[in-house]
């Protein structure tokens, strides 16, 4: 984690992320590469605007009808003789998985990466109950071994250098490892083979799950996915009741905007289509599969405002060309998912008071939504948002204040004219030039770093009298 | 329309755009007793106070042809939520639409209603010009105001890398999180500078203040500009 710690306020955490050079370095160079290896892969790719429409409505639709999906894809899965287990909240969730590695004596789990297991912190519970979780993708397997926590949705020690990996590979694995990437994935692959056939349960998220099939699909580029799912004796998938789709064609039209919203890939190189557990005459695959459906605050969102961040697919392209998340990188939101989608999500999961700060934290540029797969109006959500916290007074009582001064001044002329003389006069002090470059109070939050031009001597109102023609 | 960041801390660049819409054969009219479209609030999440506001700058334009605002921001707020925010009044919202439909950010007036692709004036010297959020992704306007820097004499538009990029303004996102508003900012005037351009264009007062400010900080060579004031540098109003 950097330099910032959790227990203080975002603002804080923010500016100690802008603090950090390591992450500035790590953070700059890879939202840059993201941004360009997506903007080619849809240059190149005419049908993609007709697909994200596709795809958006595909969300819109299945919501509709979620139970109706949710039910089926149980169905389907059962029938390949795999269990479902349903979690309303994250503690059942957690509580499912931690019964079941009692029940069938699981000491070890290898993990494919997951934000639904990050969300419900599964790893913390499993050590808690005596069973090792190691995760085996490689930045998240560089997270566990750092003890920090995933700062980006697909890539979650993002905001290391390859400098500082080395470092903590020698530290914790024991050797001199240099700072060359194909050296220390070599080295975490070696380190992993033996976990992947030691481990009695392989637990992964799920990108999506196919309703009319029964199918759980996976999207990765190690193939670490592969091996949790066909060597451990048991396979537990958790899922966000929202990742359910009606058919395989559905499947077609997002496979072909994910990988290249998220990396500019046109496929990831691995997509494993999970269908129960091992079946009669088959080689491999595990003896059991269970799939666990998690609402977790989510289903009280489909007909809330909150409702189209279940469209998200979790491709993190919204992070990659967000301004603020390039500047102060995940751990600064301080929650599981961050970035723009990030403030929706914690929100739905945590509740709006938990995003009181992180609302704010967008200047709205609408760059989020631009690039967004499934075209979440991310910017408009913020809005509504931070209009809760206004009506529900959950914003600070100052702020209020001043904003309801505001609309006084905009609703009377008079006052607006007023407003600008008192600022001439309370500028006189400060202004050179036509500039402020030190204001006390408030205003110095600007001009700290900003010159402000003074208020003008004649605003537009005061000269249009000499301009207006008779 | 003016609006309240023109108004009160750059009335020449509404100077500029009566000069310009004049040279032009335009008759221009302001009625009185503009204020704010209302953003502020409306993005604050204090809807209720914005409605308010739009529901009188509706009413103020209501006799008004062409509505031009030099802004990209302000005529995204009319053109985009004025008619949402105004939708439980069957009649104000019919006025909401009507006013959305006749408003026009100033570039996109000049080349879509007036058909002008250059004004005639000169301007010596390397420009850059930056998307502003509102106008770029907002109105989806990026080659209007191109078209008309491109028309200057003896000017030259180098463009600007990362120009569809935020500037950090945001807005009330400039004081609530000082710190990450000018990082954001120091990262666009770096890439400015290294255009090597004597002046930096954009279409927006709250760009402008956050660009123009860190640019003046700095003590930069590069000055800020908005389009009317390059297109329209001098003559009779």
């Amino acid at each position: 984690m950097s330099e910032t710690s959790l227990g203080a306020p975002f603002a804080a955490r923010a500016r100690g992320a802008l603090k950090d050079a390591y992450l500035q370095e790590a953070l700059g160079i890879a939202t840059t590469k993201f941004i360009g290896l997506r903007r080619e892969s849809f240059e190149d790719f005419p049908q993609g605007d007709a697909l994200r429409d596709r795809a958006r409505a595909i969300k819109e639709a299945t919501l509709q009808q979620l139970d109706r999906h949710l039910e089926r894809l149980a169905d389907n899965i059962e029938r390949l003789g795999g269990r479902v287990h349903w979690a309303a909240t994250g503690d059942e969730a957690r509580d499912i998985i931690l019964r079941l590695c009692r029940d069938k004596g699981v000491r070890m789990a290898v993990k494919s990466k997951s934000m639904a297991t990050e969300e419900i912190e599964l790893n913390e519970a499993l050590e808690h109950a005596g069973v090792k979780p190691v995760e085996t993708d490689l930045g998240e397997y560089i997270i566990q071994l750092a003890h920090e926590k995933p700062s980006h949705i697909i890539a979650p020690a993002i905001h290391k250098t390859k400098g500082q990996v080395a470092d903590l590979f020698s530290k914790e694995l024991g050797g001199r490892f240099e700072a060359d990437p194909e050296v220390l994935t070599k080295v975490a692959r070696a380190e992993l083979r033996q976990k992947f056939l030691e481990a009695d349960m392989g637990i992964t998220g799920a990108n999506f799950a196919v309703a009319e099939t029964g199918t759980v699909v996976l999207v990765t580029n190690e193939g670490n996915g592969r091996m949790v799912t066909s060597l451990p004796r048991i396979h537990v998938a958790v899922m966000g009741m929202e990742k359910v789709i009606p058919s395989m064609t559905d499947l077609m039209v997002f496979l072909a905007i994910l990988a290249r919203s998220a990396t500019g890939q046109k496929l990831s190189s691995y997509t494993t289509l999970v269908r129960g557990p091992r079946q009669p005459g088959e080689m491999e695959g595990p003896e059991e599969f269970h799939l666990i459906l998690m609402d977790n605050g989510r289903t009280r969102q489909i007909a809330g405002t909150l409702r189209e961040a279940l469209y998200c697919l979790r491709c993190g392209a919204c992070l990659n060309v967000c301004p603020v998340y390039r500047q102060i990188g995940g751990h600064a939101y301080g929650h599981t998912y961050p970035g723009p989608i990030g403030i929706l999500l914690t929100a739905m999961l945590k509740g709006a008071p938990s995003v009181k700060e992180l609302a704010h934290a967008s200047s709205l540029c609408g760059a989020c939504k631009d690039v967004c797969p499934v075209r979440i109006d991310i910017p408009r959500m913020l809005v509504e948002l931070r209009e809760h916290l206004d009506t529900e007074k959950i914003a600070p009582w100052t702020e209020r204040l001043l904003f309801g001064m505001a609309r006084r001044m905009m609703m009377r002329p008079s006052w607006f004219r007023r407003g600008a003389s008192v600022a001439r006069l309370a500028q006189k002090p400060f202004a050179r030039d036509g500039r402020l470059r030190a204001l006390p109070l408030f205003f110095g939050k600007w001009t700290a770093t900003r010159d402000l031009p003074a208020v003008a001597e004649k605003t537009f109102s005061e000269r249009w009298q000499e301009l207006r023609r008779p | 329309m003016i609006t309240c960041l023109g108004d009160m801390f750059f009335p020449e660049v509404g100077v500029a755009m009566v000069r310009l819409l004049r040279r032009l054969g335009v008759d221009v009219e302001f009625p009185p007793g503009q204020t704010c479209c209302g953003m502020p609030l409306f993005n604050s999440g204090y809807h209720a106070d914005a409605r308010a506001v739009a529901a009188r700058t509706v009413k103020l334009f209501a006799d008004a042809g062409h509505v031009v605002v030099p802004s990209g921001s302000c005529a995204w707020m009319v053109k985009a939520e004025y008619p949402g925010l105004l939708a439980d009044d069957p009649a104000l919202h019919a006025e909401a639409r009507a006013l959305a439909a006749r408003t026009y950010e100033l570039s996109q007036f000049l080349v879509e209603v007036l058909k002008v692709s250059g004004v005639g004036s000169t301007f010596s010297g390397t420009l850059t010009y930056h998307d502003s959020c509102h106008l770029l992704r907002g109105l989806g306007e990026s080659r209007a105001p191109r078209t008309l820097l491109r028309s200057l004499e003896h000017g030259e538009l180098v463009e600007l890398p990362g120009s569809d990029e935020c500037c950090g303004f945001g807005g009330s996102f400039s004081v609530r999180l000082p710190e990450v508003s000018t990082a954001i900012l120091d990262k666009k005037l770096a890439s400015v500078e290294a255009t090597g351009a004597d002046c930096l264009v954009a279409c927006d007062a709250g760009c402008l203040m956050q660009m123009g400010g860190g640019l003046s900080r700095r003590g930069s060579r590069v000055r800020a500009l908005h389009l009317a004031q390059v297109l329209a540098p001098e003559g009779p109003p």
